[in-house]
């Protein structure tokens, strides 16, 4: 029985990576809160992780089948395309920034990370509690 | 890698508010200013936000900077006040541009803007300690 740690650790690492940089994009828009003509951007997550969850082992793969296939992303936890934000109130200055969505968004996207974390912690003790045999 | 960029952005959005908030308040205590050369008067001062594009792509926005600070290009307000020790030949002195209203209102937007970034900072931190610790008891 072959045993792999990609398998083991399943999404979530790809979720970690993918996490960190949309809080990335979201302090970048909250950074720039006041620049007349910034555009608040942001990923489409959802997309985003059904293609990182696409290329885990074992996973729905998509194969290139034929030398003339394009290929997919450069990897798991490759970014995607960033979009721009639809806003609901633009400012007169160009400005698309909407403090409270970017808050909200935010802070949702950190309480998923601090999930994907616990997910593998969890992983990562039952692990040491196997090599250990139970005995701590 | 650049899980630390984050601490850069919302640093560059501290440092651009805090510039924001100074010019107000320089702009408030200056709201009394007079002379009676409506050229030496003190005028407004705003400071311009620009994004710092960084390389080329998608991801090419990291921040935010001041581009300038400009002064306002409204004209002087001339109040005839001929006992004044700053009136000129005709008896008028002239005020400086500061409108109080917009000034609160600026250092109101400015605040919050700032928290927020100290927000997004502090909240970054937490998460990058957790993952420090991923796997320990």
């Amino acid at each position: 029985m072959s045993f792999s740690l990609d398998n083991y650790f399943g999404i979530h690492q790809q979720s970690l990576s993918l996490r960190s940089q949309r809080n990335t994009v979201i302090a970048n828009n909250l950074a720039n809160a006041d620049t007349p003509g910034f555009k608040a951007r942001d990923y489409d997550f959802k997309a985003l992780l059904a293609q990182a969850g696409s290329q885990v082992p074992g996973g729905d793969q998509v194969r290139v089948t034929h030398s003339r296939h394009l290929g997919g992303s450069d990897g798991p936890g490759a970014p995607g395309p960033l979009l721009y934000r639809v806003p609901m109130q633009p400012a007169q200055d160009g400005n698309t920034v909407e403090q409270d969505r970017e808050q909200a968004a935010f802070a949702e996207n950190s309480v998923r990370y601090q999930a994907s974390l616990q997910f593998l912690n969890s992983r990562i003790q039952s692990m040491v509690n196997v090599l250990k045999g139970g005995n701590n | 890698m650049d899980l630390f960029r984050v601490f850069d952005i919302a640093g560059s959005g501290m440092g651009a508010q805090s510039i924001r908030l100074n010019a107000t308040a320089s702009n408030l205590a200056n709201i009394n200013s007079v002379s009676g050369d409506p050229e030496q008067v003190y005028r407004a001062r705003h400071p311009m936000f620009e994004t710092i594009m960084q390389g080329f792509g998608d991801e090419a926005s990291a921040g935010v900077r001041v581009l300038g600070v400009v002064e306002d290009a409204t004209a002087p307000q001339p109040v005839y006040e001929p006992g004044h020790p700053e009136a000129n030949e005709a008896g008028y002195i002239y005020r400086g541009n500061v409108d109080l209203a917009s000034e609160m209102t600026n250092m109101i937007s400015a605040s919050r803007a700032y928290q927020n970034n100290v927000e997004i900072l502090n909240t970054s931190k937490d998460l990058m300690l957790r993952t420090l610790s991923l796997g320990s008891q």
